[in-house]
C-alpha cells in the first residue's frame, strides 16, 4: 500500500465535475423542453419589442390618410399567371361598397410590390442613440407608392404590425418593470415580517390581507382614473406601473414571509448569529438568498399577470391612453363589434398577447421543476 | 369550531367596514363625481335648464356635503337595510342588485361546479398518467386556456359566431324570450346562451387547476404513507382518490375559496360586459366608471362579505377534508 492510492489520476481528476446550486439548477432546467421553448421565445420577443422596435417595424407611426383601414396585404410567392417571384404583396386599390356605405380595399392582382430584407425606410435612432435607417423589412424604397401592410392598417391609416411591435414594448415593459417592483417591495416586507414576528408581522399581515379583501377592479380604477390628466404620457406609464405592482405585492409578501419563517430556524442561520452577524446581514445574504429560487419562480409566473392586468385596464380606457400605444390600447380600438364586423385584422393583437403569456408559463413551469433539483418524482 | 366561526365572523364584520370606508375614499378620489358626467349629457342633449337641474340633484344627493358625511348616512342605513339610490338610474340600490342577483348566482354556480368537475379529474388522470400521450395532450390545452384572458376569448367566440355561424349570442336570452314567463321553450333558449360562458370559464379556468392539482398530486403520490397505504394491499383506485387526493386538494380548496368564489363573480364582470349578461358584473364596472357612489359602494361590500364567507368555508371544508389541520 503506497500513499498514491488516494491520488487521483489526470484524467480522472478531469472528469470530476463539482455541482453547485446552480449548475444542477441550470443541468435541469435544460432537461425540460417547453421551459427552453418559452425561454426562446421570450429572448425573441424582448429583442425586437423593446430593445430594436424600430428596427422590426418596417414603417413609423405616420398615419397614410389614403390608407384607413386597409385590410392586411397577404405575402405570395406566386402570381395570377402561375410563375413564382420572392416574395411580394400585391398592391391595394381603393373601391366604395355603395350599400353599405364604406370604403374598403382590394387587392389589386396587377401591381407588385416586392418585399425587400434589410432596406432602406424611414429613419430612426437605434437604442436612442445610433442613427440608423435600416429596417428588418420594406417595401422597395425607390417606389413611393409602393406600401406593405402585412397586418392591415388601423382607421388611422398607421401600419397595424408597426402599431403591435410598438404596442409590445410598453405591453412588456411594464410587465418585467412592475415585478421587478413588486419583486423588491413584497419580498423585503415578507422577509422582515417573517423574520421579527411579533407587532411587525401582524401589522404586515393585517395590511396584506386588507389589500386581499378589497376589490382588485375598483381600486384600479379608482387610483388611475386619479392621475392628473396634465402628466407626460411617461409619467402616467410609470404611475400604472407602480400601480400594478403596488396591488400584487402582498401576495409575494406573504409567501416569502412563509419561507422566512422555516428558513429562520435552520441552522446555519442560527450559526450566523452565533457569529454576532446583525440582522441586516442576515435578512439579505442568508435569508433571502435561500428563499430566491422560489421568489424568482413566483415574480416569472406573475408577470403575464401583470401583462394581462394592464392589458384590461387599458381596454377599460383606465390605464395608458393615446398617443401611448400598448396592446391593450390596440385592443381598445379593436374589441367592438364594429371592428369585428369590418376589420377584422385589428384583432391580430391577440396572438402575440396569447403567445407571450404562455411562454411566460411554460418558463416559469419549468423554472419551477428546475430550481428544486433535490426533489425527486 | 363553533368559537372560531365566531371569531372569524367578527373580524369579517370589521374588515367590511373598514374596505368600505376605503373604498368610498377611493371614489372620491377622481376629480368631478356623478353629476359631471350627467351636466355634460344634459348639455351634449341641448337642454338649458341644465345647469339648474344638476344644482338640484346635487341638493337632492348631498353631494354638496363632505364624503364624511354621505359615508356615515350611508353606512348607518346601510346596517338597517337601506343601501341608499342609484344616481344614474334613480331606483334603490337594493332594487336593483336584487334584479340581477339570481342569474349572477346561477352563472357563477353554473361555472363553479363546471370548472371543477373538469379540472379535477383531467388533473388527477394527468399526475396518475405522468408523460403519456394524454397528459402532454392536457398539459398543452391547459398552458393554453391559462394564457388567454377571459375577455379577449369572449371578443374571439362573439367573432367567430357572428361572422362564421351567423348566430346571435349575446345576452343570456333572446329577444322573444326575455320578459317571458318560464317555459321548455325559454329554458333550450337559456341553455342555447349558456355555453358561451360556460365555454369561457371552462376554457380559462381549468388550465391553472389541471395544473396544480397535477403537481400536487405528484409531489404526494412520492410520499411514504402512499407507499405504505399500497403495501397495505388497497386498490389503486382507493389509494389515489381516498388518500392521495385529499391531501393534494388542499391548496386547491384555498383557491376556491380565496379566488374562484369572487373571481367568478367579479373577474367575469368583463366578460359579462362583452357579452352583455344580466348579471351584477357590468352593473357593477358601468357604476364605477360613472362614480355612482352608492351602487359601487354596496356592491364593493357585497363583494368583499362574499370574499370573506368564501374564505371563512374554505377554510372550514380545508379541516373537514385534511386530516391534518386543526382550527385554533
Amino acid at each position: 500500500m503506497t500513499e498514491n492510492q488516494l491520488v487521483m489520476t489526470p484524467e480522472a481528476e478531469k472528469e470530476q465535475v463539482s455541482q453547485s446550486y446552480w449548475s444542477l439548477v441550470w443541468w435541469r432546467f435544460r432537461k425540460s423542453r417547453t421551459a427552453i421553448i418559452g425561454a426562446i421565445i421570450i429572448i425573441i420577443f424582448y429583442t425586437s419589442f423593446v430593445i430594436v422596435p424600430e428596427f422590426v417595424a418596417p414603417n413609423l407611426l405616420e398615419q397614410r390618410s389614403d390608407f384607413l383601414e386597409s385590410r392586411p396585404q397577404k405575402i405570395h410567392i406566386r402570381d395570377t399567371e402561375g410563375s413564382w417571384h420572392l416574395p411580394f404583396v400585391y398592391a391595394l386599390e381603393e373601391k366604395i361598397d355603395l350599400e353599405l356605405r364604406l370604403r374598403y380595399y382590394e387587392a389589386d392582382t396587377s401591381k407588385l410590390y416586392p418585399i425587400n430584407f434589410f432596406v432602406k425606410g424611414a429613419p430612426y435612432k437605434l437604442l436612442g442613440l445610433i442613427e440608423w435607417d435600416v429596417h428588418l423589412f420594406g417595401p422597395d424604397p425607390e417606389d413611393p407608392e409602393a406600401t406593405v401592410f402585412i397586418m392591415g392598417t388601423d382607421p388611422l391609416g398607421r401600419d397595424y404590425f408597426s402599431r403591435i411591435i410598438y404596442g409590445g414594448r410598453l405591453s412588456l415593459m411594464i410587465g418585467l418593470i412592475g415585478v421587478i417592483l413588486t419583486l423588491v417591495f413584497g419580498s423585503v416586507l415578507g422577509a422582515i415580517s417573517g423574520y421579527y414576528g411579533g407587532v411587525t408581522d401582524i401589522v404586515v399581515q393585517r395590511g396584506t390581507e386588507f389589500l386581499a379583501a378589497f376589490p382588485g377592479i375598483p381600486l384600479f380604477m379608482a387610483l388611475s382614473a386619479a392621475i392628473p390628466i396634465h402628466w407626460s404620457p411617461i409619467a402616467v406609464y410609470f404611475m400604472i406601473t407602480v400601480i400594478l405592482s403596488f396591488v400584487s405585492w402582498g401576495g409575494l409578501a406573504r409567501q416569502v414571509r412563509g419561507l422566512v419563517l422555516s428558513l429562520r430556524e435552520r441552522e446555519y442561520v442560527l450559526a450566523a448569529i452565533s457569529f454576532g452577524a446583525g440582522d441586516r446581514r442576515i435578512l439579505f445574504r442568508h435569508l433571502i438568498p435561500g428563499a430566491l429560487s422560489h421568489i424568482i419562480v413566483i415574480s416569472t409566473l406573475a408577470i403575464p399577470g401583470m401583462i394581462l392586468s394592464e392589458t384590461a385596464l387599458s381596454w377599460l380606457g383606465l390605464g395608458l391612453r393615446p398617443p401611448l400605444t400598448s396592446w391593450g390600447v390596440l385592443l381598445n380600438d379593436a374589441a367592438t363589434v364594429r371592428a369585428i364586423r369590418f376589420a377584422p385584422w385589428l384583432l391580430w393583437t391577440v396572438p402575440f398577447i396569447v403567445i407571450t403569456v404562455l411562454a411566460y408559463n411554460m418558463l416559469g413551469d419549468g423554472l419551477r421543476d428546475a430550481t428544486d433539483p433535490y426533489s425527486g418524482r | 369550531m363553533l368559537a372560531y366561526v365566531i371569531r372569524r365572523l367578527g373580524y369579517a364584520a370589521i374588515m367590511v367596514g373598514l374596505v368600505s370606508f376605503v373604498s368610498f375614499a377611493i371614489i372620491e378620489l377622481p376629480p368631478g363625481d356623478f353629476l359631471t358626467f350627467k351636466l355634460q349629457e344634459l348639455q351634449a342633449r341641448g337642454d338649458p335648464s341644465a345647469l339648474a337641474r344638476i344644482e338640484d340633484y346635487r341638493a337632492r344627493y348631498e353631494l354638496d356635503k363632505p364624503w364624511l358625511q354621505r359615508y356615515t348616512t350611508w353606512a348607518t342605513n346601510f346596517v338597517q337595510g337601506d343601501f341608499g339610490e342609484s344616481f344614474e338610474f334613480e331606483r334603490p340600490v337594493k332594487d336593483l342588485l336584487s334584479q340581477r342577483l339570481t342569474m349572477t348566482v346561477l352563472l357563477a354556480v353554473a361555472s363553479l361546479t363546471f370548472t371543477w368537475m373538469i379540472a379535477i379529474p383531467l388533473g388527477v388522470y394527468s399526475a396518475v398518467k405522468q408523460y403519456s400521450l394524454g397528459d402532454q395532450i392536457i398539459t398543452s390545452i391547459s398552458f393554453l386556456g391559462m394564457g388567454i384572458p377571459g375577455f379577449l376569448l369572449a371578443l374571439l367566440i362573439l367573432f367567430f359566431t357572428i361572422t362564421v355561424l351567423d348566430m346571435q349570442v349575446g345576452g343570456l336570452f333572446s329577444r322573444e324570450f326575455e320578459e317571458a314567463p318560464w317555459s321548455i321553450a325559454r329554458v333550450v333558449d337559456l341553455l342555447k346562451h349558456l355555453w358561451v360562458p360556460a365555454l369561457i370559464s371552462a376554457v380559462t379556468g381549468t388550465g391553472g387547476l389541471i395544473r396544480i392539482m397535477r403537481g400536487n398530486l405528484l409531489d404526494t403520490m412520492g410520499q411514504p404513507f402512499i407507499e405504505a397505504a399500497r403495501a397495505r394491499g388497497l386498490r389503486n383506485r382507493t389509494v389515489i382518490w381516498k388518500h392521495a387526493v385529499r391531501i393534494a386538494i388542499n391548496p386547491l380548496i384555498v383557491i376556491l375559496g380565496s379566488e374562484a368564489l369572487p373571481a367568478i363573480i367579479t373577474g367575469n364582470a368583463l366578460i359579462a360586459m362583452v357579452l352583455n349578461l344580466p348579471t351584477i358584473g357590468p352593473l357593477y364596472i358601468n357604476a364605477l366608471q360613472r362614480l355612482d357612489m352608492y351602487l359601487a359602494g354596496t356592491a364593493i361590500v357585497m363583494f368583499t362579505m362574499l370574499l370573506l364567507l368564501g374564505n371563512l368555508l374554505s377554510d372550514i371544508l380545508l379541516a373537514w377534508v385534511d386530516p391534518r389541520i386543526r382550527l385554533e
